[in-house]
């Protein structure tokens, strides 16, 4: 496997070879020194059109703790008309010797792109293009799901019944979840608002639900909620933050809805307050900083993946 | 001096010869003699008239100008092209207008007749000027914002009303902008799973249906630019039953290809309307056959190759056309849905001369002016991005299509022989 642009391009096996690899990475990153020689002298570069710390901080720790050179490029969003083409970009960080790109870009497709118009040869890792996926985000979701339940033993995640919740329309996590978790088994129920919800994404397998209770009611394994930008109400996609939060929240009586040994998972950034409480965020069953860790082991197995030139 | 093709074959199926001297048909049928060109195998069908082109000059020479449009124009087969008015400066005026006809003219492959904008700078606020590009020497009657919608309900209406006056036709680009702000492809499951933001189908019949109904009260003109959806095709069925008069147009990217495309997010699939289902191809196919939709229109839209070769959402919408329409239409007018060569006549020839008012295009008649597309229905050819078009823009790169245009002749020359280009002295 050479790129990772979208959930599409791996096999079950593949989804699983990574989870597998993970594990192994993540009992790595327990040692004292946590160095693996794997990468050495390979270039990553990390290509970020927006803003993501954490996301760039994972992948940056990943490539470090694989032994490649990192460099970290914080583009401006580029167009035709002002500033570089993502094409000349990308090319001239080839020319640097650049044998994986990550990139992170507002743009759906974008990764897409790189990987298939021939502008350039390097490895692609999605790191999260516009409203379209986020892969190693479902892939460190699955890992932490898998660690959570103790599921290493088995096949796949068949049998977890994993509620979504949020803003739908606009996010890449859940688009990358969707396909991973169908792929591997689950049962995924998507809840939201019907102006976050984009339609059609039954057909990729999902239950889709307006009503955040009655999915709860449901008992789902997993909750998931995702980050919901304040931002969005100038769409009028809800009347005030208020009422989003009234709503859809996860705070007192539908915190006190979800199952003693269920998780709650969130790829953050939160907004407290707002889709997720405090209380939800703190909770024992709250799964978020070990969704950071794994985020870290998923992302060394992928890289491990795309750039080793022998198979795992 | 006079110039005979022979054994060609006439759209309502007979067979004829046709003279031709001084630039008009002075004779059509059985002429005796052996002399001239013999096109056994050929269709004549007079030369092709697109109501929708962009030549993108002046302003976007980059693009395509007038010339290399004509040159993509003449190799398609069209003898007539209207030349849609989003240029820069915008063909908001008798002057722009008179631009575009001398430039035609001096081109001098075909008819090139200028649309002019229904509002200022295509902005959609106050009418342009309307009358003084009908007296102008472009004699200009059809109006269009294409690539804006004339959003403003009363900005329409009068529109409509004052066209009237001089016989004039209004065209709509039927897209609700509020509707469709930053959409990028078609609104549905797909867009969903690839994460670019819809254009839904309502955003294009809501406002067919409130220009049909002003229409209708006001007894104005309409004509819907580049139909796409089913729904879209039911509101103009309903509205010609009414008696309203409405025309609409397909292109032939929207007959032919759907949204799957987008998959690969290459922008040569980004178009505006976008591709839709093949459901709604399938409908826009039926509309066709059933003569609710009027004509084949092609929206050439040439682009250079940076405004495509970036990501999805900075591309520029639009696709190159006029060469391969007649192919898309003959596959699917006559080898799929079983219709003849006179209906492929009307659609692409002489319903949008009588739409635009080209007297002297869309029919073959002695007397008139010698404007041929000869057409072989039997060869087939594997599509080349490389046209006469000055851009690459071609979604049917690859594409395997039935049919070419062999000659085309406008006002009694050949500007196309032997499917080579004439090149003339200017």
């Amino acid at each position: 496997m050479k790129h990772l642009t979208s959930i599409n391009d791996l096999s079950k096996d593949q989804a699983i070879q990574i989870l597998e690899s993970a594990d192994s990475m993540g009992a790595v990153n327990a040692r004292e020194i946590k160095k693996l020689p794997t990468l050495r002298g390979k270039t990553i570069v990390n290509l970020f059109y927006e803003n993501s710390t954490r996301t760039r901080i994972s992948f940056e720790l990943a490539a470090k703790r694989l032994s490649a050179d990192v460099i970290n490029f914080a583009a401006a969003t580029s167009s035709v008309s002002k500033g570089e083409s993502l094409k000349d970009t990308a090319q001239t960080l080839e020319a640097l010797g650049a044998d994986a790109i990550v990139i992170r870009h507002p743009m759906s497709g974008s990764a897409h792109q790189l990987a298939t118009r021939g502008w350039v040869e390097a490895s692609i890792i999605n790191a999260g293009d516009g409203s379209h996926e986020h892969p190693t985000q479902a892939l460190l979701d699955a890992c932490t799901i898998r660690q959570s339940f103790k599921l290493e033993d088995s096949a796949d995640l068949s049998g977890m019944k994993v509620l979504i919740v949020g803003d739908i329309l606009h996010s890449r996590v859940a688009r990358s979840n969707l396909l991973l978790l169908k792929k591997l088994g689950a049962e995924v129920e998507i809840a939201a608002p019907a102006t976050l919800m984009p339609e059609g994404l039954d057909r990729l397998g999902a239950k889709l639900s307006n009503n955040f209770e009655e999915s709860l009611e449901r008992k789902p394994n997993v909750v998931m909620m995702l980050r919901v930008q304040r931002e969005r109400m100038n769409g009028s996609y809800f009347p005030s933050s208020r009422e989003y939060a009234q709503s859809w929240s996860l705070s007192g009586k539908r915190l006190a809805m979800v199952q003693k040994d269920s998780i709650i998972m969130h790829p953050g950034p939160m907004n407290r307050g707002f889709e997720i409480s405090s209380a939800a965020a703190d909770d024992p069953r709250s799964r978020i900083l070990d969704q950071v860790r794994n985020g870290l082991s998923v992302r060394m197995a992928v890289l491990h993946m795309c750039l080793s030139t022998g198979e795992l | 001096m006079k110039q005979v093709l022979r054994n060609l074959k006439l759209s309502n199926g007979s067979g004829a010869d046709i003279a031709i001297e001084n630039g008009l048909v002075v004779e059509i049928g059985k002429i005796s003699g052996s002399d001239g060109l013999d096109c056994a195998g050929l269709v004549a069908f007079p030369g092709f008239v697109d109501l929708h082109t962009h030549l993108r000059e002046p302003g976007f020479e980059g693009s395509e100008t007038v010339l290399t449009g004509s040159q993509s124009g003449v190799a398609g087969g069209y003898t007539a092209l209207l030349a849609m008015a989003n240029t820069d400066p915008v063909a908001d005026n008798a002057g722009t207008v008179e631009q575009v006809l001398d430039l035609g003219r001096k081109a001098n492959y075909l008819q090139v007749q200028p649309i002019g904008a229904v509002t200022k700078g295509l902005e959609g606020k106050e009418l342009a000027a309307l009358g003084s590009m009908n007296r102008s020497r472009a004699n200009v009657t059809v109006f269009s914002d294409d690539g804006h919608c004339v959003y403003d309900p009363l900005v329409m209406r009068r529109a409509l009303e004052y066209v009237k006056g001089f016989g004039g036709v209004i065209a709509q680009h039927c897209q609700d902008p509020r509707l469709t702000e930053g959409s990028q492809m078609n609104e549905g499951a797909l867009s969903s799973e690839l994460g670019l933001v819809g254009w839904s189908s309502v955003a294009e019949e809501s406002i067919i249906a409130r220009d049909a109904l002003l229409a209708e009260k006001v007894g104005g003109r309409l004509h819907i630019c580049h139909l796409t959806t089913a729904g879209a095709v039911d509101v103009v069925r309903w509205a010609k039953k009414r008696g309203i008069k409405i025309t609409a147009e397909v292109t032939p990217h929207h007959l032919l290809l759907t949204e799957d495309l987008v998959r690969s997010y290459d922008p040569v699939y980004k178009v505006n309307p976008p591709l839709r289902t093949s459901e709604d191809t399938e409908a826009l196919r039926q509309g066709l056959l059933d003569g609710t939709i009027d004509v084949l229109a092609t929206d050439h839209a040439p682009h250079s190759i940076e405004k495509k070769d970036c990501e999805w959402d900075n591309a520029a919408f639009g696709m190159v056309g006029l060469e391969t329409a007649a192919s898309v239409l003959y596959k699917v007018l006559i080898e799929v849905g079983g219709s003849d060569l006179s209906h492929f006549e009307r659609v692409i020839s002489s319903t949008p001369a009588k739409i635009a008012g080209l007297d002297n295009q869309g029919h073959i008649s002695v007397g008139s002016e010698a404007n041929l597309a000869l057409f072989d229905p039997s060869s087939s050819r594997t599509i080349s991005s490389h046209t006469h078009s000055k851009s690459t823009n071609n979604p049917f790169s690859g594409v395997t299509l039935p049919g070419s245009v062999v000659h085309t002749l406008y006002k009694g020359e050949f500007k196309i022989r032997d499917q080579k280009l004439q090149v003339l002295d200017v």
